[in-house]
């Protein structure tokens, strides 16, 4: 089949790899722009990047038999060069003063980028696995970039081999349902299985629950979340934070695209095993973060707890759960950016990162110690931030899809989440600090961390033009609209 | 009128900017601007009070609905709407906050600690407080009351204080601890209930008065009702999950105290009534009995535990479990007469509980201890003081002429009314425990030769004598003129779908 392809679908990803070639060269031969411009250079790349996806709103093409370049794509898009440039501006300081070879480390960022980009755009299986490798090896290496540091050798380590064995077992899964299916096509792959199955059930199962495993891995959902507290612990942290927000995202964006096009006829088979994993995600999650001493871990494991809750957005699959699935995860990258904001700032400072090191910090840096505070409270679902409208639309949508017990399950942990919360909030408020000045205040950081606060109140006091856009997009993921919600779920008599 | 009553939310979220803005080496600033934002917010719950008249329908006036979010995933045509309106259980609410409100500002005169971050705190509960009393959006009226309690933690555990006994101390944290994740737990059950009735409903919509037209499965109703029982009910002070509040309003400082004893526990009250016996009236009528029992097992043991105190504060808070239990018993009655008096109760509880944790915050101020053994004769000393304490005491026990006197004659009529014998004569004798340890405090503590470790004490401050005065003049308002409360409560309370007349 000779389609000829139009190359300038992907624009923005050859503008991002083209752009991570830049930074090496210029870091190579212009040293003395210094490492800080670097980052800021590289924001504008992610920038420029994310503004030429806008090309295609309200656009529905395709590339291929590779990708769509829909407003599915074009949402994500936007959302990971988001991501991404907040990760280079914040990263600026933190690698000037603490981390070598500057070049390779912006690069690596922006080729995860171009990675999660494709993951959103691919409706075909080997694409979105090339995707997500492009990802993770780079992930991997930016968490191993310290490298005179032991920890974060050890979580670059540990990171790589276990996301290694999760890629073979996830394509051994793509094998068995291309050999099942005869496609590696979503939309293909879904017609099939929406027709008669009985002859191919066990490699098409067998095949399924592989696919969810590696998926399980790379969105950090128990049991698949070994590596992560030690993975975020060990990377510097804006790859923490490029880890929470970047990969999770991402990961999620394949996984909902996969299973809304070409597992949703199997609805049935595999509904109960997702809900038992967001139970087991948000249990531990929650309830391991309490014990936790480090900020970094301790934000792990809260970022394992919002895995449960956006399984839970599978588990309810449908266009209204998708929809609240991807508007709580936009909260939740905005909130989480915030939060990691105020760490690297707390860290850039002082070089401390254990939770009761954080004593006083409301007398050192009001400002942060507020943010922090407004970001912990909106990740524990409460009102004014985004947690609350996102968490309350999310969890609304699992129960219309006769899923009450699991939205009632996510409530509670939700509830546990505010302990460990209100315990850093307590060593910010309550304790002493060592000296009682004020630390110098870093503006384009300060801008940063504004920015993302006032997003957590846009979408936590109006969150609708966002949900708009939200639901633009995963109309795009529906066309079959067989599983409409509600309608067979009404109660009136 | 709707725009008051959207002020009343604007204005106490409006502050918090405002208070940021004001740097903070000049804290006197902050407390004008409190000053100014109370007395405004006091003016419209007052306005709103008095110009508030039953108009047929359900009672709700002054509707202001605004589009939120609708036609969108689950949501049909007003799926959740910004709808603002006030009925006649609400309009004595309202008020009653906006005196809480301004009273609590000036007794927080004196927090030199962070003034105007306490200041934020205390207007974002404000803020909270109004937003349930007058949300009519089921979404918005969870919303502002998750609001009310988020900032209670830093208001408990900063500007608190912790208590030492003899063997063992309660610390604020423990307590501002004990406080949120209770609150917030039961929370939990409020959520659940709401995602049920959503999808039972099926309307598609937030908005409760289509929900209050819905008809809801009898077994359904069954089910959900409890959750709504206990989930509010935590707040409402409701036995055996009353264990925060004692420990919670001790260690809270005292204009927090105020508002959240005052005010805040009334929004559990409120919930239920609103919530759970306004759209669940079957599931209300299955669960009375329980939530009768539940009512009359707080009052007594309540006022039992204030017995046992010697701690002036501990005290207060026992006897607020002992008063919600009343409320409690109120609302179960199911009558008209019983939940007129259970609103009734709301209102006085909030103002003479205001005005005795404002007494024992201006005594504690002086005394740093609270201990009422340590003391004697202190009225020689503080003559206003004691008897603005007296009053509270005596409104509390319920003498005629004074607020408590109304309410909790409403209820015991509205009790035996209702069958419930048993639960009049145990509420009865809860009310007569209550004149014990009222009185025996009054005589320990206030009358008697003057304990000479005394004699330095001086008046309360000008600034809480004023305060005081406010919520006397309200205590006396409703004791002496009930009228103008039980007119506007009676009429929405009759629309009450389940409510005997």
């Amino acid at each position: 089949m000779s389609t000829s392809l139009e190359w300038g679908l992907l624009a923005p990803e050859f503008l991002l790899a083209g752009w991570a070639a830049f930074i090496i060269l210029i870091d190579l031969f212009w040293g003395g722009l210094g490492k800080e411009r670097l980052g800021w250079l590289a924001a504008i790349g992610v920038v420029a990047a994310g503004g030429l996806s806008l090309i295609w709103v309200n656009d529905a093409k395709q590339f291929g038999e590779l990708a769509d370049i829909n407003d599915y794509t074009t949402l994500f898009r936007v959302l990971f060069t988001g991501i991404g440039a907040t990760i280079c501006i914040l990263s600026a300081r933190y690698v000037r003063d603490r981390l070598l070879n500057p070049g390779e480390y912006y690069a690596l960022i922006l080729l995860a980028i171009v990675g999660a980009n494709g993951m959103a755009a691919a409706h075909e299986l080997l694409t979105a696995y090339i995707s997500l490798e492009l990802l993770s090896f780079s992930l991997y290496a930016l968490t191993a970039y310290a490298k005179f540091d032991l920890r974060s050798n050890e979580g670059g380590l540990k990171y790589m081999l276990l996301g290694a064995f999760s890629s073979a077992i996830f394509l051994y899964g793509i094998g068995l349902i291309y050999g099942t299916t005869g496609s590696t096509q979503y939309a293909v792959i879904g017609e099939v299985l929406s027709g008669d199955t009985s002859d191919i059930e066990w490699g098409m199962y067998l095949g399924l629950a592989l696919m969810i495993g590696g998926l399980g891995f790379k969105v950090a959902a128990v049991p698949f979340h070994m590596y992560t507290p030690d993975a975020y612990e060990g990377a510097p942290i804006p790859i923490t934070a490029l880890i929470s927000a970047l990969a999770k995202a991402a990961g999620f964006a394949f996984f909902l695209k996969l299973f809304a096009v070409a597992f949703l006829p199997l609805i049935d088979d595999w509904r109960y095993f997702i809900a038992g994993l967001s139970v087991a995600t948000m249990a531990l999650g929650n309830l391991v973060a309490i014990q936790q001493r480090n900020v970094k871990r301790l934000l792990a494991y809260s970022s394992i707890g919002q895995v449960g809750y956006l399984l839970l957005g599978i588990a309810a699959l449908s266009q209204d759960a998708a929809s609240a699935l991807v508007l709580h995860m936009i909260g939740y990258v905005v909130t989480n950016l915030a939060a990691f904001t105020c760490v690297i700032l707390y860290y850039n400072w002082t070089g401390k990162e254990e939770i009761e090191e954080y004593k006083g910090l409301a007398e050192r840096a009001p400002y942060v110690a507020l943010c922090l505070t407004i970001a912990l409270f909106s990740l524990a679902g409460m009102p004014l931030f985004a947690g609350f409208a996102t968490k309350f639309i999310l969890f609304q949508a699992a129960a219309d899809q006769d899923l009450l017990w699991l939205a009632a399950v996510a409530a509670f942990f939700s509830f546990v989440s505010l302990y460990y919360y209100l315990i850093l909030i307590r060593e910010m408020y309550l304790g002493e600090p060592e000296e009682k000045t004020r630390f110098q205040t870093p503006w384009l950081e300060y801008t940063a961390l504004t920015v993302l606060i006032a997003g957590v109140f846009l979408i936590g006091l109006y969150p609708k033009p966002v949900f708009n856009v939200v639901e633009d997009a995963t109309a795009t993921i529906f066309v079959s609209e067989e599983l409409e919600s509600g309608e067979d779920l009404v109660g009136v008599p | 009128m709707e725009f008051v009553l959207l002020a009343l939310i604007v204005i106490p979220l409006g502050v918090c900017p405002l208070f940021m803005l004001i740097p903070s080496q000049y804290p006197q600033l902050s407390r004008y601007l409190a000053a100014l934002a109370g007395g405004a917010l006091f003016a419209l719950s007052l306005l709103v009070f008095v110009v508030y008249e039953f108009d047929g329908g359900s009672g709700l006036r002054y509707e202001l609905q605004w589009d939120w979010m609708e036609n969108i995933g689950f949501l049909r045509e007003n799926g959740i709407t910004f709808y603002l309106g006030v009925d006649g259980i609400g309009a004595p609410l309202v008020l009653l906050n906006g005196v809480v409100i301004f009273a609590a500002v000036f007794v927080s005169w004196n927090i030199a600690n962070r003034t105007k971050d306490f200041f934020v705190l205390l207007f974002l509960l404000v803020a909270g407080v109004y937003g349930v009393f007058i949300s009519q959006d089921l979404f918005f009226f969870f919303f502002w009351y998750e609001v009310a309690v988020l900032p209670m933690y830093l208001l408990i555990a900063v500007w608190g204080a912790s208590s030492e006994f003899g063997t063992f101390t309660r610390t604020k944290e423990y307590g501002a601890m004990k406080l949120t994740l209770m609150l917030v737990g039961s929370s939990v059950l409020i959520w659940v209930a709401i995602f049920a009735l959503f999808v039972e409903a099926g309307a598609g919509t937030f908005d409760m008065t289509v929900l209050r037209e819905a008809t809801l499965d009898e077994d359904f109703q069954k089910w959900v009702f409890p959750l709504f029982m206990v989930g509010f009910g935590v707040l409402a002070g409701m036995w055996p999950l009353h264990t925060w509040s004692p420990d919670g309003h001790v260690a809270a400082p005292t204009g927090v105290s105020m508002l959240h004893a005052g005010v805040l526990m009334k929004l559990g009250a409120f919930g239920i009534l609103r919530i759970g016996m306004t759209l669940l009236p079957e599931g209300a009528e299955f669960w009375a009995p329980v939530l009768m029992a539940l009512g009359v097992t707080g009052a007594v043991y309540g006022s039992v535990s204030a017995l046992a105190q010697t701690d002036l504060k501990y005290m207060v808070g026992y006897s607020s479990v002992s008063h919600m239990g009343f409320v409690l018993m109120g609302l179960a009655s199911m009558n008209e007469i019983g939940v007129n008096g259970a609103v009734l109760q709301m209102f006085a509880h909030g103002v003479m509980t205001a005005l005795m944790f404002t007494s024992v915050g201006a005594l504690y101020d002086q005394a740093h201890i609270r201990d009422m053994t340590q003391f004697g004769g202190i009225a020689k000393r503080m003559p206003r003081h004691s008897a603005f304490f007296a009053i509270a005491g005596l409104s509390s026990l319920g003498l005629p002429g004074l607020a408590g006197f109304v309410a909790e004659f409403h209820i015991f009529v509205g009790v035996f009314e209702a069958g419930y014998w048993w639960a009049g004569g145990l509420g009865i004798l809860s009310a007569a425990i209550t004149a014990t340890y009222i009185l025996r405090m009054l005589s320990r503590a206030y009358f008697g030769p003057l304990n000479e470790k005394w004699a330095g004490l001086k008046e309360m401050r000008i600034g809480e004598q004023f305060a005081a005065v406010i919520l006397i003049a309200m205590i006396l308002f409703m004791g002496l003129w009930p009228a103008p409360f039980i007119d506007r409560i009676s009429e929405t309370v009759e629309m009450i779908p389940g409510i005997m007349g």
